[in-house]
């Protein structure tokens, strides 16, 4: 039971991120024939409203660095996911084993 | 839920840095205490650190047609306490800052504030008072974590609104602008955190449950099952 309880709920993580790909439709080019643009971050949406309720606000301090492109910017995201991807992969395995480990060993020592 | 870096006016950045760093500062007490006492901890602390680095570099599409992630930090929260989540989200956050351009340095301070201190706090709180209420062990965890991660956000949305007041309507108005963007956009996040959280809950409660009674999250009946 436990284990199908896991397997739905990573089914319904999987629909959670699949649906709005799918739902949410790409406006139609604005009037100066550009196209919108969809599923950009909600950090960007925001610095949007920072400029419509205090126009005249400047950011006074610059990033030290920016990724030099898009593609090391999810470079990097990649390799923060997979550093944490990788600890937890290590953990289950070392955890499942020492499971099985100390399960054979029960069994042995009853008969 | 990243504030742009030179996104705060000068007071704000000083005064949510000041804010965060005694939680900081206590919760690397707590930390190397817990070590110290208990290391055979050691491998749930890096579990803890591992889901905040995963779910937060994962920005994941919304119905609002925006992209966000969520924190992760609920389940750390959890396990070692709200305090405990402090360091290892500024860690977190400071990678992305330096690295990525993403979030900043001189708007750390507030955003450690809402991801690794209003999150835990707030979930490490509703999973006291579910386990109280004697909601079930998945339940608790899930309503813990996604509530987590939607207040983050809903801080978020509060600290810009302070920073920038609307012109008319003041703060109120402010606020629900910011959170029309944050929060509502984190509402499927919220939700997928929660799910993920309790998936590795169970995997904890099945392989490390003597661990997890210790660290009093479960009862004694609760790790035997």
């Amino acid at each position: 039971m436990k284990r199908y309880q896991n397997l739905l709920m990573m089914i319904a993580v999987v629909l959670l991120v699949a649906l709005p790909l799918w739902m949410v439709q790409k406006p139609a080019p604005g009037p100066d024939g550009k196209d919108v643009e969809i599923f950009l971050g909600a950090d960007d949406q925001a610095k949007n409203v920072i400029g419509n309720i205090a126009p005249g606000y400047r950011p006074w301090f610059k990033p030290l660095m920016e990724p030099p492109s898009g593609e090391i910017g999810s470079l990097l995201f990649a390799l923060q996911a997979s550093l944490g991807a990788g600890f937890l992969g290590y953990w289950y395995g070392s955890a499942a084993t020492t499971a099985r480990i100390r399960r054979e060993q029960g069994k042995q020592a009853q008969c | 839920m990243h504030i742009m870096e030179g996104f705060l006016p000068i007071e704000h950045a000083i005064g949510w840095t000041a804010a965060s760093a005694p939680f900081v500062a206590y919760g690397l007490y707590t930390i190397n205490k817990r070590i110290k006492e208990k290391p055979e901890q050691r491998m749930l602390l890096g579990v803890a650190a591992a889901f905040t680095f995963v779910l937060s570099a994962l920005k994941m599409p919304s119905v609002t047609g925006s992209c966000s992630h969520p924190t992760g930090t609920g389940l750390g929260a959890i396990l070692f306490g709200p305090a405990a989540m402090a360091p290892i989200g500024m860690v977190v956050l400071l990678f992305q800052a330096i690295l990525l351009a993403h979030g900043g340095l001189t708007t750390l301070g507030a955003n450690i504030f809402s991801m690794a201190i209003v999150g835990p706090f707030a979930a490490a709180a509703i999973y006291r008072l579910a386990k109280a209420a004697k909601i079930p062990f998945g339940i608790s965890i899930f309503l813990a974590a996604s509530c987590a991660d939607l207040l983050t956000y809903v801080t978020t949305s509060a600290q810009l609104a302070l920073a920038f007041p609307d012109p008319a309507g003041g703060f109120i108005a402010s606020f629900a602008k910011f959170a029309a963007v944050f929060a509502v956009t984190q509402i499927p996040l919220a939700i997928s955190e929660g799910l993920l959280t309790v998936i590795v809950m169970n995997a904890l409660l099945r392989f490390n449950p003597l661990e997890l009674k210790d660290m009093n999250v479960v009862t004694t009946q609760e790790a035997q099952a």
